[in-house]
C-alpha cells in the first residue's frame, strides 16, 4: 500500500497536484472557512457593545445586526439595493455597447477598424475610476465644495446633484469602461465563427434578421452571458468608482460600507457584508452555468478561420465609422488629455496660459498648495510607491503567469481523475469572491504567524500573494486552455528519449506556451498596476501602492497630484503593454474572459 | 537471433477503472515485425504505450530481452526511457520549436553525449531515412511524408533493441503510404530490430508483418503469420474484419444435415458441401460459410456443383475486376482476373472452391474444422470445365 502511494507521487504531475491543493486550499478555502466561523461567534470586543456578548460562544448576533436591526436599512438593505441596480445597469449597457462595436468592426465592412480597436482597449488599460475622476473635472457642482467642473465654471450654471454624483455617473464611466470586456469576448466569439454558417442560413432563404437571431446571437450566446457575469460580478465589489462619484452624496454600495466598517472596526459586520458579496457573485455565476449549461458553452470556439463574408453598411458606411471613432475618442482620450491637461494647472478651473505650472510635477514644497505637498517628482513617497507598483505588479505577474501554466498543466493532464478537477475548481473560487472580500479575509488570517508563516500583515509580500490568488482563475484558465493545444505526445515522446520532468517543462513545455505566458504576465500585469478594490484594505504607509496614493491624493482633494501619478500609472501600462505585444507576441484578448 | 524479445504475461490494464484489456499473453522474438491489428478502440494502442511504460500495468508482467520492466503486483514500473526501445506516435509528435536536427538530437542531448557523436548519429539517423538535407527545417516546414520520416529518425537514432510504431501512416494520402510502406521494409531488414506496429488496416498488417495479433474487445483473438490469418480467421468477427476493407469476404448461412449413413453436410444455397469431422450432434446447427471473392469461379454452363446467378453489377479496377452477383437470395462479390465479358442482368453459373471456404458456428462465432474428402474428384472437373469459363475481352 504504501508503495502504490509512493509510486502514485512519484508521478510529477500528482506530486504538483498535491502541493498545489495543499498551497490552493490554504490560501483560499481556510480562509473563507475562518470569515464564515468568525461571523457566528463572540469576541472579546462584543463585550462592549452588549452585554450579552460571551466570548468564544456561537451567536446569530452578527447577522441580526446586519439583516434584521435598525440600523440594517443603511448598512446593508440599501446599499445592497444600490449594488445590485448598479451591477444590472451597467452590465447591460456595456452589452449594448460592446456587441454593437464588435459586431461593427468584425462583421460589417465598416472602414477605421485599426483605428476603432486600437481606441477601444484603451479604458482597459486605465483604471475603471479614472474616468470618474475625470467625470468630476467635467461635470463636478458646487456641493462638496471645492472648485467646480469645466461645465459648470463655463455655463455658470449648477448641475443638479444627480448628473454630477450617485447612480448616473456611476453606471456611465463603469459601462464605458468594462463595455470593452464585452467587446473582446463577443469580438472573439464572431470572428471564430465560420461565417459559412450564416451563409448556409442565407442560402435556405432567411433574412438578415431571422440569421442574426436564429444563427449568430446563439453562437455568442455564450460569450455574451459569460461577459454579463464578469461585469456584473466586477460592478457590484468595484470600490474606486462609487467611492469617488457615491460617498459624497452618501451613494453607498456593499463595497463601500465594507470599506468603512472595516475603517471604523466593525470587522465582524464588514465579514458578514463580504460574504454576501460573494454569495451574490456565486448566484450570479450558478445561473450562468444552469442557463449555458455545459452542453453548449463550446459552441463558439469550433469552426476553423475562413474567408469572412462582411455585412456591408451600404451607405452609412463612412458616417457610422465616424461617429464611432469620435465617440470612442471622447471616451478613452478627452478625458485622459484634460486629466493630463490639469495636471499642469497651478489653479483648478482656470483655463489661462499663465496658469500652467510644473508645480505638482516637480515643484518643491510651498504651504500654499495641497498643505505644503511637494511636486510628485520630488516626492520620496511617490518614490516608494512606484517602486512597490512596480515591484508588485512585476513579481506577481511572473509568479502568476507561471503558477498558471503549472496548475493548466495538472489540470489538462489529469483532467479524469479527482486530482485535475479538484485543482480546476478550487483555482476557480477566487473569481467568486470580490476583491475586497478577499483583503477582508486576509487582514484577520496574516494578522497573526501560523505555522511556519510569518505575519504577513504591512508586507509587500501580502499583497504579492493575495495579486496571484486573485488572479488564478484567469492565469489557470490561461494556461490549460493552452496545454490543451499541446499534445501529451510531444511530452511523452521527450519522455521516452530519457528526459526528466523538469527538463520536458524547460525543453519542451514552456518554449510552446511562450506566447500564452507572456500574455498572462502581461494581463495580470496590467491588472495589477491598476488595483484597487484587492489592496485598499490591506495598505499600510511602507506599502503604498502608486494606485492607492492616487486614491489618497483624491480623497483630500489634490486634484492635481492625483491627475500627475494617473499619467505615471497609465504611462507605465502603455509601455508595458506595447514592450508585451511587440516582443512577446502576446494577446491580451486571450485571459480576460476568464472562462 | 531467435531469442525472445518482449514476453507478456497475463496484462490487464483499465483506463478511467474501464478495463480495456485483458489476458494479454504474448510473446515476440527478435527480429519479428509483429502487427497489432484491430478495429478502433480494441485496445491495440493502448498495449504498445504499456510496452513502452507510458500506461501502467494493472496485473501481469512484461519482460524485455528478458528482464523484467514492468510488474502489475509489485507496482514496478521501469521508466520507458530505461526500456532500450522508442515510439513513433501517431501523430508524429514532433516538437514545433525545434529545428529537425535538434528534434532528432534531443533524446542524445538528454543522454549528455559529446557533441561531436550527436552530430555523427544525427546525420546517420537522417541518411538512413534519406533526408539529410531537411536538418535546418522547422517542422512546419515539412509535408506529411517528411515529418513522418523525421519522426522514424528521431526514433532510431538512440539504437533501440525495439521500435514502437503506432499508426504511423495513417495520416498520409494512398501514394506515400504505399512509399513508406516499403521504406518501413527496408528499415526492419536493414537495422534488424524488433518493430511492433499498430494499424487499423488490414492491408498493412498483411504486407508488412512477419506476425499479426488480431484485437478484439481488450483480447487478443488471433495469433498467427498473414498469410495463415488471411486464409483461415479464427472467429467469424476477424473474418469479417479482415474482409471488411478492399479484401471483400462473402458470408453465406448454411444449415448441417445429413446422418452417420450418408455422411454429414453442410447445406447452403450455393453449395452443398461434404464434412469430415461431424456428427450426429452437429445435425441442425447453423453455420456461417465465408467465402473470399478470388475463390469464387464464374462459368458460362452449368456444370455440377455450380449455382445460377445474376450479375447485378460490375466494379473495374484495373487488373481485376469484382463483379456483384445474386444467387439463391443471397448477394455474393467474385473477383476475376481482367476486363470479364458481361453486363448486369446476365445469367452466370458460379462455382465455390470448396477447400478455400471457411466455417463458423453461426451461434459462437467459432471456425469449426471441416476437410472435404472429395478433393481429387473436384480438381479433375475442374480442369474438364475449363474451356466453360467466362471468357475475357484483353
Amino acid at each position: 500500500m504504501t508503495n502504490r502511494m509512493f509510486n502514485w507521487l512519484r508521478n510529477p504531475v500528482h506530486l504538483i497536484g498535491i502541493a498545489a491543493l495543499f498551497l490552493l486550499s490554504y490560501t483560499i478555502i481556510w480562509p473563507v472557512m475562518r470569515i464564515v466561523s468568525t461571523t457566528f461567534f463572540w469576541r472579546q470586543q462584543d463585550t462592549r457593545l452588549t452585554g450579552e456578548a460571551n466570548p468564544g460562544h456561537f451567536t446569530l448576533y452578527h447577522w441580526e445586526r446586519v439583516l434584521a436591526s435598525d440600523m440594517s436599512y443603511s448598512l446593508f438593505y440599501k446599499p445592497i439595493m444600490h449594488s445590485l441596480s448598479v451591477g444590472f445597469a451597467v452590465s447591460a449597457l456595456s452589452m449594448v455597447m460592446g456587441c454593437g462595436l464588435a459586431w461593427l468592426v468584425v462583421r460589417t465592412n465598416m472602414p477605421l477598424k485599426k483605428t476603432i480597436t486600437f481606441l477601444a482597449v484603451i479604458p482597459y488599460l486605465l483604471p475603471s475610476w479614472i474616468l470618474s475622476q475625470a467625470w468630476l473635472t467635467f461635470f463636478k457642482n458646487g456641493k462638496i465644495g471645492g472648485t467646480p467642473g469645466i461645465l459648470q465654471s463655463l455655463l455658470h450654471v449648477s448641475l443638479p446633484d444627480y448628473v454630477s454624483y450617485g447612480f448616473v455617473p456611476i453606471v456611465i464611466t463603469m459601462s464605458i469602461h468594462d463595455s470593452v470586456f464585452f467587446f473582446l469576448l463577443v469580438g472573439a466569439a464572431l470572428s471564430s465563427m465560420n461565417s459559412q454558417l450564416e451563409e448556409a442560413a442565407s442560402v435556405t432563404g432567411a433574412r438578415r434578421l431571422t440569421i442574426l437571431r436564429r444563427i449568430v446571437f446563439p453562437l455568442v450566446m455564450p460569450s455574451i452571458l459569460s461577459g454579463f457575469i464578469l461585469i456584473f460580478t466586477k460592478a457590484i465589489s468595484s470600490y474606486g468608482v462609487p467611492a469617488l462619484l457615491g460617498a459624497p452624496v452618501n451613494f453607498h454600495m456593499i463595497s463601500t460600507m465594507l470599506y468603512s466598517s472595516m475603517r471604523s472596526r466593525l470587522t465582524t459586520e464588514a465579514n458578514v457584508l463580504s460574504l454576501t458579496l460573494m454569495l451574490i457573485s456565486m448566484l450570479t455565476i450558478y445561473m450562468n452555468q444552469r442557463v449555458i449549461g455545459r452542453r453548449r458553452s463550446f459552441v463558439t470556439v469550433t469552426g476553423k478561420d475562413s474567408a469572412k463574408t462582411l455585412t456591408p453598411l451600404g451607405k452609412w458606411k463612412h458616417p457610422v465609422a465616424v461617429v464611432t471613432v469620435v465617440v470612442m475618442i471622447l471616451t478613452a482620450l478627452v478625458p485622459l488629455l484634460i486629466l493630463l491637461l490639469q495636471s499642469f494647472m497651478l489653479k483648478e478651473g482656470d483655463y489661462s496660459l499663465s496658469n500652467l505650472t510644473m508645480h505638482y510635477w516637480s515643484g518643491g514644497s510651498d504651504p500654499n498648495i495641497n498643505t505644503g505637498e511637494k511636486g510628485v517628482l520630488r516626492n520620496p513617497i511617490f518614490k516608494l510607491a512606484l517602486r512597490n507598483s512596480l515591484y508588485i505588479a512585476g513579481v506577481a505577474a511572473v509568479l502568476a503567469a507561471v503558477i498558471g501554466l503549472i496548475l493548466g498543466y495538472v489540470v489538462t493532464r489529469s483532467k479524469q481523475s479527482w486530482l485535475g478537477r479538484a485543482v480546476d475548481q478550487v483555482s476557480f473560487l477566487p473569481y467568486l469572491m470580490p476583491g475586497i472580500s478577499l483583503a477582508a479575509i486576509y487582514i484577520s488570517m496574516f494578522a497573526k504567524p501560523t505555522l511556519f508563516i510569518p505575519a504577513l500583515y504591512g508586507t509587500i509580500t501580502l499583497l504579492i500573494v493575495i495579486t496571484v490568488v486573485k488572479e488564478l482563475p484567469f492565469t489557470v484558465k490561461a494556461g490549460s486552455a493552452s496545454m490543451m493545444q499541446i499534445g501529451r505526445e510531444l511530452e511523452e515522446a521527450a519522455q521516452i528519449g530519457g528526459a526528466s520532468w523538469f527538463t520536458r517543462f524547460r525543453r519542451i513545455l514552456l518554449p510552446l506556451n511562450r506566447k500564452s505566458l507572456v500574455s498572462a504576465f502581461l494581463l495580470v500585469f496590467i491588472s495589477a498596476m491598476k488595483e484597487m478594490e484587492l489592496i485598499i484594505l490591506l495598505v499600510t504607509p511602507r506599502t503604498e501602492t502608486l494606485t492607492t496614493l492616487t486614491f489618497y491624493y483624491a480623497e483630500k482633494g489634490y486634484e492635481q497630484l492625483t491627475n500627475v501619478i494617473l499619467m505615471m500609472i497609465i504611462a507605465i501600462v502603455i509601455v508595458v503593454y506595447i514592450v508585451a505585444v511587440r516582443f512577446g507576441k502576446a494577446d491580451l484578448t486571450q485571459g480576460i474572459g476568464g472562462q | 537471433m531467435g531469442a525472445t524479445a518482449i514476453e507478456l504475461r497475463d496484462i490487464q490494464v483499465s483506463l478511467d477503472r474501464k478495463p480495456i484489456l485483458q489476458d494479454i499473453n504474448l510473446t515476440i522474438e527478435r527480429g519479428d515485425f509483429m502487427t497489432f491489428l484491430g478495429p478502433s478502440g480494441c485496445g491495440k494502442t493502448t498495449l504498445l504505450r504499456t510496452i513502452a511504460g507510458l500506461q501502467k500495468v494493472e496485473e501481469g508482467t512484461i519482460a524485455i530481452s528478458g528482464k523484467e520492466v514492468a510488474n502489475g503486483a509489485t507496482d514496478f514500473h521501469l521508466e520507458p526511457s530505461k526500456r532500450r526501445l522508442s515510439l513513433v506516435f501517431q501523430s508524429y509528435a514532433l516538437w514545433p520549436h525545434m529545428t529537425v536536427y535538434d528534434n532528432v538530437a534531443f533524446g542524445l542531448q538528454v543522454r549528455k553525449m559529446p557533441k561531436p557523436d550527436i552530430r555523427k548519429s544525427v546525420y546517420a539517423a537522417l541518411d538512413k531515412m534519406r533526408i539529410p538535407e531537411l536538418a535546418d527545417r522547422y517542422p512546419s516546414e515539412l509535408s506529411g511524408g517528411q515529418q513522418q520520416r523525421v519522426a522514424i529518425a528521431r526514433a532510431i537514432v538512440t539504437e533501440p533493441d525495439i521500435l514502437l510504431l503506432d499508426e504511423p501512416l495513417s495520416n498520409l494520402d494512398a501514394k506515400l503510404r504505399v512509399e513508406m510502406r516499403a521504406e518501413l521494409k527496408r528499415i526492419h531488414q536493414e537495422l534488424n530490430t524488433t518493430i511492433i506496429y499498430v494499424t487499423h488496416d488490414q492491408h498493412e498488417a498483411m504486407t508488412l508483418s512477419t506476425k499479426v495479433a488480431v484485437f478484439f474487445g481488450g483480447r487478443i483473438v488471433q495469433l498467427d503469420r498473414p498469410r495463415e490469418l488471411y486464409k483461415h480467421p479464427r472467429t467469424l468477427q476477424v473474418a469479417q474484419f479482415i474482409g471488411n476493407t478492399g479484401l471483400h469476404m462473402n458470408a453465406v448461412d448454411g444449415r448441417m444435415i445429413g446422418d452417420s449413413s450418408s455422411g454429414y453436410r453442410l447445406q447452403t444455397p450455393l453449395a452443398v458441401v461434404p464434412l469430415e469431422h461431424a456428427s450426429s450432434v452437429h445435425v441442425g446447427r447453423e453455420v456461417v460459410m465465408t467465402v473470399r471473392p478470388e475463390d469464387i469461379k464464374l462459368l458460362v454452363n452449368r456444370i455440377p456443383g455450380s449455382t445460377a446467378a445474376t450479375v447485378e453489377a460490375i466494379f473495374p479496377s484495373g487488373a481485376d475486376t469484382h463483379i456483384q452477383l445474386q444467387a439463391g437470395g443471397a448477394s455474393m462479390m467474385a473477383r476475376v482476373m481482367g476486363e470479364p465479358d458481361c453486363e448486369p442482368g446476365n445469367l452466370l453459373f458460379m462455382h465455390v472452391d470448396t477447400e478455400q471456404i471457411n466455417l463458423y458456428d453461426k451461434q459462437t462465432g467459432v471456425r469449426i474444422e471441416h476437410r472435404h474428402t472429395r478433393q481429387q474428384d473436384e480438381r479433375a472437373k475442374e480442369n474438364d470445365h475449363n474451356e466453360n469459363r467466362l471468357s475475357y475481352s484483353r
